[in-house]
């Protein structure tokens, strides 16, 4: 079997394997599967207003999704997206509130401040890496307490009189669209989709297109191989987190000026850029790939929630079921050993 | 030879498939039956949305589902659909879905639990004008809403009074959940409570910024009772079981050290019990009530009868039975002082020959004669 059909298939299989555990586990428990599942459907596609709702939970997955898959093609494990995801969510809000300007130059003035955000805070381990050779992955998960603490303590005493969130940012910088909302039943459906799928195509271009692209790839395989063809590992390794990072607080755009035009104080993290860990594992680090993944764990969010209502089922159990299919994912020797014994079989 | 492995995995993946799809299959049927015998598209029905707590967050959000359960057994509802039931929310995220959706299943009254869902009770309200909702803790100005809010800072100045009445070390700890105006109120009352029993009374101040991080309340516990406090009050939801495990963990090292918590929103003493020797102790002096189940019960009745208070704001004190003071622990020693001066408090704050301070700045000008 070619290795192009393993990776379409392997994910696939962990999926199915993530369900049917999830099944399992359900009928052990005494809960009604067929009945959670059908609940888990409706509450994701069964209306047109839980449709808007699902793609607007997918939007922020997607560009979680493709800047935990960036920096992952240059051999980068960026863990810090949430971090990055809520200073972006900040800045956007922060120029959506700061003042009132046309349409056509605040809003994507705030959507880039979001990004310059995520792009600053990806810079700084980056940096640290390229030059001191400090692990990303500690430095990143440091750099998500800091955003959490940073950005509640401007939103209190520098956005809001000592509330806990601020003003609903201006129109003018509002991705949200009174016809999106009548077209999907009032759901919190907004633009941000446009701009996730455009940032699909350019991370594809960018990687396929541009020798920037072979080189951060290059890094990604063989930092030494890449050094000695003339490749400067140590910018490469900085623009790689910098990209990323923008994606990130893009994500976060999306949800300050998007799904909820205010940024508020929180106890915890979102969980969107975790989720994105995932969503970037499932989807290969690949953009198409990318898509798919949040498409299925949109849906699968979305959908959770409608679970206790209809079927009595804690939604918990879509927690454990994506659990799940990370697990496979991640254990996918597993499943490529398992493929090779058929091929084998077959070969006799 | 290729199709042939690709033909195995793919009938691996519609054999699961169809497993499952047995499954779904064989379900639909009940739930078609259960559905017959259910609809009563007359009836009335009550619906809530907790914040991030959940149901079982052993204080504000398990109140307010309680008085749901309440109401619905006095009133012969079943929990689901036609009846009462609750969503709960995972994330902020949540809120405006799930009271969409119960809007959509033709709930008549839904309840958001918390400020956390102001803006979203908001939105939908002015969306689905025919349902009516509830926002406990905050005001939205909307025809089709009804605003409750509490004076909590009453209940937590008695609590203040016990405390007092309890310390030995004249140390006490205020532990908050969020900075906000209802926590504020809490923090207010309960510091206006200890002045007036005794204005030289050290007390420490604390807020988690989280309702739902035990972790965080048991180390904020740790650092107050090791630094002298030996009575700590916490208003920060399911963060204050951080508080009642660190007390019990104290008392169990060293029974006769004096280490008393007290609870908030609804009685917790079942929460402050530890065996010791196979003696039980409680280290919960009291719990500073706030009847958001009686509140929920109220407005649902209410809103039964078809007098559904819409666009009014609702505020329950100590006179209007909203909030109230638990009974004292038998196991303190000035239980007798404590009750004395909680009745003499309430008997004054019900007359209105004080006003309870609300505000830090309230709080400033406050004097208890």
């Amino acid at each position: 079997m070619s290795s192009r059909m393993k990776n379409i298939i392997v994910p696939i299989l962990a999926v199915l394997l993530g369900i049917i555990v999830g099944t399992i586990i359900m009928l052990i428990t005494g809960y009604d599967a067929g009945a959670a599942f059908i609940a888990l459907w409706d509450g994701a596609f069964g209306d047109i207003y839980y449709t808007g709702e699902t793609i607007r939970q997918v939007t922020p997955y997607i560009l979680a999704g493709l800047a935990v898959g960036f920096a992952f093609k240059t051999g980068l494990f960026n863990i810090g997206v949430e971090g990055q995801l809520i200073v972006g969510w900040l800045a956007a809000v922060w120029v959506g509130v700061a003042f009132e300007l046309p349409k056509v130059i605040h809003l994507p003035l705030a959507v880039l401040a979001a990004a310059a955000a995520g792009a600053l805070w990806a810079f700084i381990p980056g940096l640290l890496k390229a030059k001191f050779r400090v692990h990303e992955v500690i430095v990143t998960i440091m750099m998500n307490y800091i955003a959490l603490h940073v950005a509640n303590y401007i939103i209190r005493t520098v956005l809001s009189e000592k509330s806990d969130r601020t003003a609903d940012v201006f129109p003018s910088a509002s991705l949200r669209s009174p016809f999106l909302e009548g077209l999907t039943d009032y759901s919190r459906l907004h633009w941000g989709i446009i701009v996730a799928l455009i940032c699909v195509f350019i991370m594809w271009f960018i990687l396929e297109k541009t020798s920037r692209g072979y080189e951060l790839k290059a890094v990604g395989f063989n930092q030494h191989a890449s050094e000695y063809a003339g490749m400067s590992v140590k910018s490469n390794i900085i623009l790689s987190m910098v990209i990323s990072g923008a994606f990130a607080g893009l994500a976060g755009a999306m949800e300050g000026l998007g799904t909820f035009g205010y940024a508020s104080i929180r106890g915890g993290f979102t969980g969107v850029g975790f989720d994105g860990i995932a969503v970037a594992l499932l989807g290969g680090n690949t953009p198409i790939g990318i898509i798919l993944a949040a498409i299925l764990f949109g849906s699968l969010k979305v959908g959770a929630l409608n679970m206790p209502l209809e079927a009595g089922v804690p939604n918990e159990l879509v927690d454990i079921i994506i659990a799940l299919i990370v697990f496979f994912v991640a254990a996918s020797y597993m499943i490529r050993i398992f493929i090779d014994r058929i091929g084998k079989k077959g070969a006799k | 030879m290729k199709k042939r492995k690709f033909g195995l995995v793919l009938s691996l993946a519609l054999a699961a498939g169809t497993i499952l799809g047995a499954c779904g299959n064989g379900d639909k049927k009940d739930e078609g039956t259960a559905k017959d015998g259910g609809d009563k598209e007359s009836k009335f029905s009550v619906a809530m949305v907790t914040d991030v707590g959940g149901v079982d967050d052993k204080s504000f959000n398990q109140s307010a589902w309680e008085g749901l359960k309440a109401f619905g057994s006095e009133n012969g509802l079943e929990q689901g659909k036609g009846g009462y039931d609750y969503l709960q929310s995972k994330s902020d995220a949540d809120y405006a879905t799930n009271l969409n959706k119960l809007a959509r299943e033709d709930f008549s009254l839904i309840f958001g639990i918390g400020f956390k869902l102001k803006a979203d009770v908001d939105t939908i309200a002015k969306q689905q004008k025919d349902v009516h909702f509830g926002i406990i803790d905050d005001v939205v100005e909307q025809p089709n809403v009804v605003s409750v809010l509490f004076k909590e800072q009453e209940a937590a100045f008695l609590a203040g009074v016990a405390a007092a009445k309890t310390t030995k070390t004249n140390h006490i700890g205020f532990i908050g959940g969020m900075e906000s105006p209802v926590i504020e109120r809490f923090e207010a009352g309960f510091l206006a409570g200890i002045q007036a029993v005794n204005p030289d009374i050290k007390v420490d101040v604390h807020y988690t910024g989280a309702f739902d991080k035990a972790d965080l309340g048991k180390a904020t516990a740790a650092q107050m009772y090791s630094s002298g406090a030996d009575v700590i009050f916490h208003a920060a939801g399911g963060t204050g079981n951080g508080l009642f495990t660190e007390a019990k963990d104290l008392k169990k090292k060293d029974p006769t050290r004096e280490v008393w918590a007290i609870g908030v929103d609804s009685d917790q003493s079942g929460e402050g019990v530890v065996e010791i020797d196979g003696k039980e102790h409680n280290v919960i002096i009291t719990s500073a009530m706030k009847g958001v189940s009686h509140a929920v019960q109220d407005i649902s009745k209410k809103a039964m009868d078809g007098k559904f208070p819409g666009g009014e704001t609702i505020v329950y004190g100590l006179a209007e039975d909203g909030v109230s003071l638990a009974p004292i622990n038998e196991e303190v020693t000035t239980k007798a002082d404590i009750e004395t001066a909680v009745k003499e408090w309430t008997d004054k704050i019900k007359n209105g020959d004080i006003t309870v301070p609300g505000t830090l700045d309230e709080l400033a000008n406050f004097k208890a004669e």
